[in-house]
């Protein structure tokens, strides 16, 4: 009985351990959740539309994923705001231009900041002023189809 | 509220229905110290409900049982627990834990209600195992025991608690001649040793008679009478007769069969 | 007609009379669980029953949900030229609903049947009586650690069941098809978020839940069903017990889904 215990055990320790590495890699690798002592830059984005748009979409430089997005609502202008986790070591500059854009043609929406020439550096907490609205294609094609475009 | 002498339990107008049946219609029956009660009566008559009733796990309708005075079914919680504590039942089946070997099934009392140590345990439960000639089983599963080892590790665990009480519910069925007259000299020998009131239900009639020091007979739902087997077999009134010309023909039978077993027919 | 009514009245009656006794057993025995004396051996038995014996099963029937789901994925998404979105739509689907759900229909089959079985045959064979007799709560001592070990084992094992699902996806997907490794993996973290992960476990946690209470309760009271006694009683009872848990965990699955979304 008491080496049928010890192995009863250690079954159940083995089973524990391959279900917490389960749980581990979903939510770390698959949920994206932060773990503590991951540090990052929070910059904040205001835009007329960010439709499409969903938290933890990626932010891209150049094609290469910096960061996410962590919170989308609405502000006091009613204007969507977006607030951005940065990679600290990217640095942004201060006239950098971020742009809701699409994946594919039916692909996910992801921010994608084009880099500035400014000296200065956005710090935690800090605004990018310059933006661009997510393009709405059913809005767009309405505009050449009833002539609206100037 | 009735009390008698010597007693420990005290069934008063005891009535149960189940569903459109009335199996207890007013049973009285006292229980004396240190004696032993055997409950008989054809099956069916409701002996293991009464039974039920002693311990708390049925309610009756209406009639108190008064152990030690105080009434069962308005016991709970703690109370309950304590009264249950001076009990040691024997089930019919044993109603031993079948995913457990004898000796954890006889250490499980202790184990769950005392804080005694593993080691105290141990001997306790060995002490046990010796008196009822079990030592070497206590590694064994109970699908592995024949039904009077059964029988004899029930007793066992029921009495890891030093119980003042003992109930016995059927203790032969499904044994042979053989085996039940083992059964109930181990009961004649623990009783002696550790001097409990013991309680049986039975229908094991003619022998049962040698071991009870009162027999009563339930019979259409009422205690028909109680007293010795002496006094039982020279009662007049007439049910009590019936049932004893019944029970006499079946030991006169039995005893015919004993004796052929001896010459090893 | 007057019979007739009575029937109905009666049956109303009986299924409200056995809700309320399976909230009292629920009650009792979440209460066991935090009566002394504490002891972690028999939940870690329970652990073994439930979960660790479970998880062959499991392996295999992620794996093979996986994989399927990648074969009719892959050949629909294609007709859309979208087959990058594999990734996400296994993963998605599996961790929404298939994960928690099969697993606990799994889990009801293997362990919930059994539950039933093992408490029904000790209350025909007077066990639980004897433990009353000993004043040994019952529910302490036998349901308590079910729930509790159900509890724990079934978020593990649906972790598995998704991890497993999501692998058989790439294998069959990726190296099978021929779609592309790179979208499949990338569109499966950017896809999956918190919440998803959240619900999924959310899920198997009340799955878990009602798992044991359901199947524990028909063992418990097998005694008082009128249809039937003895072996035969906690036969049907088995059988009862598993497919009410296995629509239990569907209706669940649907009510946890519209409350989360």
């Amino acid at each position: 009985m008491a080496k049928k215990n010890f192995s009863v055990e250690f079954v159940v320790g083995v089973f524990i351990l391959i279900g917490f590495l389960a749980i581990a890699y979903m939510t770390i690798n698959l949920g994206g959740v932060i773990m503590p002592g991951n540090r990052f830059t929070h910059v904040y984005a205001q835009f007329n539309s960010v439709t499409g748009l969903k938290e933890g979409a990626q932010v891209e430089i150049a094609g290469v994923p910096v960061g996410k997005v962590n919170r989308i609502y609405l502000d006091e202008d009613e204007m969507a705001t977006v607030e951005l986790l940065i990679d600290p070591k990217v640095k942004l500059q201060t006239d950098v231009i971020a742009s809701v854009k699409t994946q594919g043609i039916i692909g996910d929406k992801y921010i994608k900041i084009s880099p500035g020439g400014d000296e200065e550096y956005l710090k935690d907490g800090d605004r990018i002023t310059e933006t661009e609205s997510a393009i709405d294609l059913e809005e767009l094609i309405s505009k050449y189809v009833f002539g609206g475009v100037k | 509220m009735a009390t008698c002498e010597n007693c420990c339990i005290e069934l008063v107008e005891i009535r149960k229905s189940f569903g459109a049946q009335e199996v207890l219609k007013g049973v009285n029956l006292p229980i004396r110290r240190g004696l032993t009660t055997v409950i008989v009566g054809e099956s069916g008559q409701g002996k293991s409900v009464l039974l039920k009733h002693i311990l708390g796990l049925v309610t009756p309708d209406s009639g108190q049982v008064l152990v030690e005075g105080q009434d069962v079914a308005r016991l709970r919680g703690r109370a309950l627990k304590e009264l249950r504590t001076r009990f040691g039942v024997l089930f019919q089946g044993a109603a031993l834990f079948d995913s457990m070997t004898v000796f954890d099934n006889i250490a499980l009392p202790l184990r769950e209600r005392t804080r005694m140590p593993a080691a105290k345990i141990k001997d306790k439960v060995y002490a046990t195992l010796d008196l009822l000639d079990l030592r070497g089983s206590e590694d064994k599963f109970p699908a592995q025991l024949s039904g009077g080892m059964k029988k004899r590790v029930g007793l066992a665990r029921a009495l890891q608690l030093d119980p003042e009480i003992m109930l016995f519910d059927e203790p032969t069925t499904g044994l042979d001649p053989v085996r039940s007259r083992e059964v109930y000299e181990m009961f004649h020998q623990t009783q002696q040793k550790l001097g409990y009131t013991s309680i049986i239900v039975s229908h094991d009639i003619p022998k049962i008679f040698n071991l009870a020091d009162y027999i009563a007979l339930l019979h259409n739902g009422v205690i028909q009478a109680c007293a010795t087997p002496e006094d039982m077999q020279r009662c007049q009134k007439p049910v009590v007769k019936a049932f004893i010309r019944r029970v006499m023909g079946e030991m006169y039978t039995s005893e015919i069969e004993a004796q052929e077993f001896a010459r090893g027919i | 007609m007057i019979s007739w009514l009575e029937m109905i009245g009666a049956r109303a009656l009986k299924i409200v009379n056995d809700l309320g006794r399976a909230g009292m057993f629920f009650f009792w025995s979440v209460v066991g669980i935090f009566r002394p004396p504490y002891k972690l051996s028999p939940i870690i038995k329970q652990i073994y029953v439930i979960g660790a014996t479970s998880f062959t099963v499991i392996f295999f029937t992620g794996a093979f949900v996986g994989m399927v789901l990648g074969l009719q994925g892959y050949h629909t998404l294609k007709m859309y030229g979208a087959e990058g979105a594999l990734g996400s739509a296994v993963s998605l689907s599996l961790i929404r609903e298939l994960g928690p759900v099969l697993t606990a229909l799994m889990v009801t089959g293997r362990v919930g049947s059994a539950i039933c079985a093992e408490v029904g045959i000790m209350r025909i064979s007077e066990q639980i009586d004897a433990l009353e007799c000993m004043a040994i709560d019952p529910y302490r001592f036998l349901i308590s650690p079910k729930f509790v070990a159900s509890v724990f084992s079934l978020p593990l094992l649906t972790a598995i069941f998704n991890l497993v699902g999501i692998a058989g996806g790439y294998l069959v997907g990726v190296h099978l098809l021929g779609a592309n490794e790179g979208a499949y993996l990338a569109t499966m973290k950017s896809a999956v978020m918190m919440e998803d992960i959240w619900m999924c476990f959310a899920k198997s946690i009340c799955f878990a839940v009602l798992i044991v209470w359901i199947c524990a309760d028909r063992g418990y009271w097998v005694h008082l069903n009128a249809d039937g006694y003895g072996a035969e009683g906690v036969s049907r009872a088995t059988t009862h017990a598993v497919v009410i848990s296995s629509v239990a965990i569907l209706v669940f699955d649907y009510v946890i889904t519209s409350l989360m979304l």
